[in-house]
């Protein structure tokens, strides 16, 4: 790292930090329940779930912080918020 | 100041202000934010004039809630690659305190000129330092000018060096308010073609656009700030031979000079030098060359850099001398002292040069500067030379009735 | 399946707290304006949380300058862009909090809208100065207990009503002006779409609460969001030219103690004696929103 003039930074360059670490409790989706609404990938404030090609969704637990919003706002009940084991 | 006499046909009469103003339009800035106040309107007004005849090309004028919006809105401008200009004073500058640092942390080479007056309370539209000599500690580079054509010219300067990469730092022209704004003298106003020459346009590297995206402001952990401020320290630093340079090609260019750093007048051999900024210059010389033509060697020490502090050009200027007075048109009370004088003080100490150095603040609040009164300075200062310092550091002619 | 989702511009790795409303809050705004814009950001949580130098969370171009000038900071840029003949549509857009934007950026804010330069500013309410730890703004809500209003012996905590920021707003003459929230994020991102597809300068007061100044689970920011819109405690409107035209409705509004209760910050409300009068005063609030823009 290098001191820019007058501090200016790259764009996008917060995902060297992984905040998947913080996480306590990890959210684990269940396809059978899952009706492919998209309101998961909407409501994460970490930009953690992913679209997939086959409509359903995946976590990125890279940054994933565990908050549970989705699981919370799931209208199917299709997201569990397992413990995670350390 | 050398006079070229090919100037006298370009001159006119006008205003400061008038001159000022016009050699902003010619450094062709491309938004310009200011609010009005006293005694800087004149600039603004004449600004606006322009704006409102066509006469600024690329160029928005944003008339602000504030000062501090003044400011505010040359951060943006600035980050976003424009040119920018604003002109202030006393309480408008002070209001600014906190947008100052943030420009000069963010490498901003925005330009401003202040019309120096005093600050309030007791509140008082006239002249004196008080303001900018308050904002030393912000980061921006501060020029003070001795008349309206340095007023003038200095701009060009100082966007040349704000502008330069191994700079990229704001900078304040200080002209002393109504003395220089105010008033009506024969002038070059600056010639668009040669200031063309003369300053290239403002190329950044890094701006705000959607088509390369970078962030601006980040904050800084302990673990960088202190390198941040290292650097706008060697920013400072590096101004110190382009102020030189710039002021050198400005002469070259416009065949006029007003001194780099410092400006020297009959200093050669003199025993006593006076020190000063800004016009009190010009009646400081008047007074001087009365003693030089009775043969007594007095010299004139014009400081035209404050920031960044010329150290080594003010140690080499006075180190002969037997005895230096410093006038300040300002003061940090609790010290009992004007910026100049401390600062010249301090870069003494270690110079093992051990010259009696004596200060005088003056003229606060407009109180006029009269030809008796330096002269009674150059006899306290010839004193010093021979019986040693008595009073170091004082008001000049307080008056004692009023007490 | 439901409508694609908008792209943001956000990146992860960002230090929000697990559940953070400004980081959802900025996720919408960038999801509604698109990529062709430049953020001004007055200090507060997101600015810290998305730049910790030599690191960036955005993905359009950003400026953070101070607390109380953003919208003078913002007024600079579009002035530039016209001057540098690069406006097109960029879109420039301020965003900030409470503190930032109803408190000591208000002159700032004033003047940009009075100016009428073309840009968007987005609030993002979560009614308390959380960046330094919960303290009373004139966004703070009547009865909440923060750290500079705290409920005790003789105070129900934060002893006036929220300042009512749209309505300022729009007696500046903005063409357009919205609240909404983050409960509500297809709601969010049309009305900045909105704002920014507007000439001139607009105003988005996103409702937004926040888990750890509040006091709740990380998980229920949206659902806290959800409960202050159905308890009619935050109404959600559009005003075209100062005129109210289209307010979303509550067909069965809940009872204020369902939002109150799910809060540590009235918590006080449930155990002091006299807080049953208090929370009648806050149904009367909802009532009169209910009443005014006609959320029935």
């Amino acid at each position: 790292m290098k001191i820019t003039t007058g501090g200016v930074c790259k764009a996008g360059t917060t995902l060297v930090n992984k905040t998947g670490g913080w996480r306590s409790f990890r959210p684990v989706f269940n396809y059978e329940k899952c009706k492919k609404c998209g309101l998961c990938e909407i409501v994460c404030p970490d930009m953690s779930v992913l679209p997939k090609e086959d409509g359903f969704f995946k976590y990125n637990y890279d940054y994933c912080k565990g908050c549970g919003i989705c699981a919370n706002e799931c209208p199917a009940d299709a997201i569990e918020m397992v413990l995670e084991e350390k | 100041m050398a006079v070229n006499l090919e100037d006298k046909s370009k001159m006119v009469v006008t205003e400061g202000s008038y001159a000022v103003a016009h050699a902003a339009k010619v450094c062709r800035p491309n938004v310009i934010s200011a609010y009005p106040i006293t005694p800087q309107t004149h600039i603004v007004e004449n600004l606006s004039k322009f704006m409102a005849d066509g006469e600024i090309p690329n160029c928005e004028y944003i008339n602000v809630e504030s000062e501090f919006s003044a400011i505010s809105a040359l951060v943006g401008a600035s980050a976003a690659g424009a040119r920018t200009y604003s002109a202030t004073t006393s309480q408008g500058l002070e209001l600014m305190h906190e947008v100052l640092f943030n420009a000069a942390g963010m490498r901003l080479p925005i330009v401003m000129t202040i019309a120096n007056r005093a600050v309030s309370a007791p509140i008082n539209i006239w002249n004196d330092q008080q303001d900018s000599i308050s904002q030393r500690d912000t980061g921006w580079l501060q020029l003070y000018a001795e008349d309206l054509q340095e007023s003038a010219d200095m701009l060009p300067q100082l966007y040349k060096i704000a502008e330069d990469k191994e700079v990229l730092l704001p900078g304040m022209a200080c002209m002393d308010g109504f003395i220089l704004s105010h008033v009506y003298e024969p002038l070059v106003l600056l010639e668009q073609d040669l200031t063309d020459e003369f300053l290239p346009a403002y190329e950044p590297e890094y701006v705000l656009d959607p088509k390369n995206p970078m962030s601006f402001g980040a904050f800084a952990a302990p673990d960088t700030y202190e390198e941040f401020r290292y650097l706008q320290e060697q920013a400072m630093q590096n101004a110190l031979p382009k102020i030189e340079a710039v002021a050198k090609e400005f002469g070259e260019i416009f065949g006029r000079f007003h001194g780099g750093l410092i400006d020297e007048y009959r200093t050669e051999d003199a025993e006593v030098i006076i020190m000063a900024m800004g016009s009190i210059l010009g009646t400081i010389k008047d007074v001087v060359d009365e003693y030089r033509a009775r043969g007594e060697k007095i010299g004139v020490l014009k400081v035209r850099a404050f920031r960044p502090f010329p150290k080594e050009q003010i140690r080499k200027a006075i180190k002969d001398a037997a005895v230096v007075a410093v006038l300040d048109k300002n003061i940090s009370i609790g010290t009992n002292e004007g910026a100049l004088f401390t600062e010249t003080k301090a870069c003494m100490y270690n110079a093992r040069c051990d010259i009696p150095i004596i200060g005088y603040t003056i003229g606060h609040g407009g109180r006029d500067i009269r030809l008796e009164t330096i002269a009674k300075i150059i006899e306290e200062a010839k004193e010093v030379a021979s019986s040693g310092i008595n009073t170091e550091s004082q008001f000049v002619e307080v008056r004692e009735e009023l007490l | 399946m439901s409508k694609p989702t908008p792209k943001t511009y956000l990146s992860p790795g960002h230090r929000g707290c697990a559940g953070c409303c400004d980081a959802l809050a900025a996720k919408f705004m960038l999801m509604g304006a698109g990529p062709d814009c430049i953020v001004v950001n007055p200090t507060g949580c997101l600015e810290v949380m998305t730049t910790p130098f030599p690191e960036s969370a955005w993905e359009v171009p950003w400026i953070h300058s101070l607390f109380e000038n953003g919208p003078a900071v913002a007024s600079g840029i579009e002035a530039a862009l016209k001057a540098l003949g690069r406006k097109g549509n960029t879109k420039v857009i301020g965003v900030g909090g409470d503190g930032s934007t109803m408190d000591i950026g208000i002159r700032s804010l004033s003047g940009a809208f009075e100016r009428g330069h073309d840009l968007t500013y987005v609030c993002i309410d979560n009614e308390a100065y959380m960046n330094t730890g919960v303290q009373r703004s004139s966004g703070t809500p009547f009865d909440a207990s923060t750290t500079t209003s705290p409920a005790g012996k003789v105070s129900f905590g934060n002893p006036r009503p929220k300042k009512n920021m749209p309505a300022i707003m729009a007696a500046h003459g903005a063409p357009y002006v919205a609240t909404t929230s983050i409960g509500y994020p297809r709601d969010m991102i049309r009305k900045v779409k909105k704002a920014t597809e507007t000439e001139g300068p607009t105003y988005i007061h996103a409702h937004a609460p926040c888990p750890t100044g509040w006091g709740f689970d990380g998980s229920k920011t949206i659902e806290m969001a959800k409960l202050a819109v159905q308890t009619c405690l935050w109404p959600m409107y559009e005003m075209e030219n100062g005129e109210i035209t289209q307010v979303k409705k509550v067909k069965n509004p809940m009872p204020v103690e369902e939002y109150l209760k799910a809060q540590k910050r009235f918590k006080h409300l449930f155990t002091m004696e006299g807080g049953d009068e208090e929370i009648k005063k806050i149904q009367a609030l909802a009532d009169w929103n209910i009443e005014y823009f006609g959320l029935q």
